[in-house]
């Protein structure tokens, strides 16, 4: 869940997203480190009397700025390349779960049930209960069980969409005719929002996502329950 | 104490989604429901040509019916019954 005045990501909810927290911490030391360094040089020369301008043919210091960004920029490629590769990864699935993008909502297909398929539209500003938050409550939220790996299936009906839950780690862009795959694994309970991340429309913004991870016992209860 | 209780029926069954298909290893699984939906297909007509029973294509209908979205099927079928479905069956 976001809060205002935020700095950083949401608290990670799966694996993926713990790592894709370090990742992000890692670079952004680097870069912390390249931004410090250019700052000292630049605050040097500018406060210096001594001037040199008539270097050539310095070999040394040429061959070391040449390395050492590219040993940098490998730092930084290696564990990026570590994280693409295991979010690609998809071990036997438990459960898959079909959205569909259409023009301004999500639907939801259970077909591993008997065709279980519901709409998820958000709930206007003026029908919030107390303690919802504006613009991110849907009617019917997409429940999951926890700690189990589920393949998600994503799609549109008309234009371009993306699905989208930050504490997860996911985002999968929603093309008509193509279908698109993601893991999705909760590693605890909750409710988790995210919001249609490709500019789809005049409600772009009112198609909001709500996760509902639970045990998988509440998530039988549930599915029994929504389908008779 | 004591409380309303209130039972739920049972799941109809366990989920018991497709596993990981090595020949649609990617991101794009566009191909692996249309695989299937098309398997299933030519599954039933070969077992109906040779006279037997179709129940072995079933496993072919679980996987597309797991994976293709609905409206997809739904569309594709209503091309077969019109003869314009444009995949070999
Ligand atoms: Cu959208």
């Amino acid at each position: 869940m976001p809060y205002p005045m935020q700095l950083g990501f949401q608290d990670a909810t799966s694996p993926i997203m713990e790592e894709l927290t370090y990742f992000h911490d890692h670079t952004l030391m680097i870069v912390f480190l390249i931004s410090s360094l250019v700052l000292y040089v630049i605050i040097l020369m500018l406060t210096t009397k001594l001037t040199h301008t008539s270097t050539m043919d310095a070999q040394e210091v040429e061959t070391i700025w040449t390395i050492l960004p590219a040993v940098i920029l490998v730092l930084i490629a290696l564990p990026s390349l570590r994280i693409l590769y295991m979010m690609d990864e998809i071990y036997n699935p438990y459960l898959t779960v079909k959205a569909m993008g259409h023009q301004w909502y999500w639907s939801y297909e259970y077909t591993d049930y008997e065709d279980l398929t519901f709409d998820s539209y958000m709930v206007p500003t003026q029908d919030l209960s107390p303690g919802q938050f504006p613009l991110l409550e849907v009617d019917n939220r997409l429940v999951l069980p926890m700690e189990l790996p589920i393949r998600m299936l994503i799609s549109s009906e008309d234009v371009l969409h993306a699905w989208t839950v930050p504490s997860l780690g996911l985002k999968a862009d929603a093309i008509p005719g193509r279908l698109n795959q993601a893991t999705l694994t909760s590693t605890r309970p909750g409710v988790y929002y995210g919001q249609c991340s490709e500019i789809c429309g005049s409600n772009h913004s009112f198609m909001p996502i709500v996760l509902e991870m639970t045990t998988l016992k509440y998530f039988e209860k549930w599915s029994s329950m929504m389908q008779s | 104490a004591g409380g309303r209780r209130t039972s739920f029926p049972p799941p109809a069954q366990r989920p018991s989604t497709p596993p990981f298909d090595p020949r649609f290893p990617n991101q794009n699984q566009t191909r692996n429901c249309y695989q299937n939906f098309l398997d299933f297909h030519r599954c039933t007509k070969t077992m109906r040509k040779k006279g037997k029973d179709t129940s072995p294509c079933d496993y072919y209908r679980k996987v597309f019916q797991a994976l293709c979205p609905l409206s997809w099927v739904q569309r594709w079928n209503e091309q077969i019954q019109e003869g314009t479905f444009p995949g070999k069956i």
